[in-house]
């Protein structure tokens, strides 16, 4: 089993955005929709340790989260949030961020392939790109890093559809290649099908 | 020793024409400021002359413990105020109190063991009052800073994090431009020094019938000496903050 929840709950402003959810997440493509503020977001941070639960506990693996250290976990399990947030400076100057980060060597050519960016995207600045391409430029960031899970939050969110095929072509295909789990937020339900092995839906 | 100037009380009293002058400004275009100028300028006569007394006090003592009561109470002080411009920043109190006294006390210790001055309350005190009052401003304005950035750049700086970054890599270009906007003031206005403001000191000299040549000298000791306290404040503030704003399992923390 990749994640294993139980009765995980977490307050925020003294308003529980989880309460009691538990959930099975097996190794493949995992997809996770529900209505907005159902907490799937927040579901996401909670499985790198970007925000650790009140209650409940949280497996990954086999080990408890809480035993993980949060900077080797996250170097593992890469989140790519819903809205872009690149650092100052070219693409490749991010993927090499990231991959020096995660102590591996950078191939910026065929890590900007797989998250379906030409290879010329590598000098851009990243300033100077549109949603689409910076959406993307995040996953491939993420993959510089070499995870062995992607947790995705709305990768296609704000996007035209021929930039949301381009990623979700990219996803499968990654899939191919790679032995990589991913866990993928959604709001919609056509998309979780097509690129989930199995759908999760979060109660409202 | 001795003083250059007598100045009688009929001087200063004369003086407050030019206040009355501008509250008569504020009056006629209903600026609304004459009440914070009377209240400033009531101020002014009691905290200066309470100072007054207390350097006066302390130079006939002539004993250092009683210098280092009153530049420790500087920098409480300083600290104190420096942390309302500083609110969006979880706990600035500490780095302020450390950051402070780190200044004061390297900028002192450095000018002081290099023979520039003596480590007498004749020069303690002055110079100690202006590296702590520049102190303050300078790591309150880096703290104000660092609390915006720190909200403007909170989605970039969790995508830092979920890469593995440690909060001190991630944190670093917010901590940079902190440390970069409580400097700038004082490095700008070191930079144009003589030629937009003649700056205080020199000013109190020549009016005290000193040379220009000593002068100048010495308002040259005391900018860099105010540098060397800015950047140790701002530096030290900075760095001790940033880390209110994440938990130990290197996480931000939900903004208040």
């Amino acid at each position: 089993m990749l994640f294993e929840l139980r009765e995980v709950g977490l307050d925020r402003g003294g308003r529980a955005v989880l309460d009691s959810f538990s959930a099975r997440i097996p190794e493949g493509a995992t997809a996770i929709v529900g209505p907005s503020g159902a907490g799937k977001s927040t579901l996401l941070r909670l499985l790198n340790r970007l925000a650790d639960p009140d209650r409940g506990e949280i497996a990954y693996r086999g080990r408890p989260l809480r035993s993980c250290e949060p900077l080797a976990l996250r170097r593992e399990v890469a989140l790519v949030p819903q809205l872009p947030a690149l650092l100052e400076g070219t693409v490749e100057s991010n993927l090499r961020y990231a991959a020096e980060l995660a102590g591996e060597p950078l191939d910026c050519e065929g890590t900007l392939r797989r998250a379906g960016l030409d290879p010329s995207f590598a000098a851009r600045d990243v300033a100077k790109l549109s949603v689409g391409e910076q959406q993307r430029a995040m996953l491939a960031r993420a993959l510089a890093q070499r995870p062995a899970v992607l947790l995705l939050d709305e990768p296609t969110s704000a996007l035209d559809h021929a930039a949301r095929d381009r990623i979700e072509a990219a996803l499968a295909e990654l899939r191919r290649e790679l032995e990589i789990s991913i866990v993928l937020v959604s709001h919609d339900p056509e998309q979780a099908r097509r690129l989930g092995d199995q759908v999760l839906e979060m109660p409202a | 020793m001795s003083a250059g100037v007598q100045v009688e009380l009929w001087q200063v009293a004369a003086s407050l024409v030019l206040v009355a002058l501008a509250a008569a400004i504020s009056l006629w275009q209903r600026a609304d400021l004459e009440r914070d100028i009377v209240v400033a300028t009531a101020r002014s006569i009691v905290q200066l002359t309470l100072v007054g007394y207390a350097i006066k006090l302390i130079f006939d003592a002539d004993t250092i413990w009683l210098v280092l009561a009153l530049l420790a109470a500087m920098v409480l002080f300083g600290a104190v105020t420096a942390r309302h411009r500083a609110a969006a920043v979880p706990g600035s109190f500490g780095p302020l109190l450390i950051a402070l006294g780190l200044a004061g006390a390297g900028t002192l210790g450095l000018v002081v063991a290099l023979g520039i001055f003596d480590p007498t309350p004749r020069y303690l005190v002055p110079v100690g009052g202006m590296v702590i009052g520049n102190a303050m401003t300078a790591s309150a304005v880096a703290l104000n800073r660092l609390g915006d950035e720190m909200a403007d750049a909170r989605a970039r700086i969790e995508a830092t994090l979920a890469l593995g970054a440690t909060p001190r890599e991630a944190a670093a270009p917010t901590v940079r431009r902190a440390l970069r906007s409580g400097m700038i003031a004082l490095v700008d206005s070191t930079k144009t020094t003589g030629l937009i403001f003649f700056p205080g000191t020199m000013v109190g000299m020549l009016l005290a019938g000193a040379g220009p040549t000593d002068a100048v000298r010495l308002q040259l000791i005391l900018l860099y000496a105010l540098l060397g306290s800015v950047a140790i404040s701002a530096l030290v503030a900075t760095l001790l903050a940033y880390r209110n704003f994440f938990t130990p399992a290197a996480q931000l923390r939900e903004p208040r």
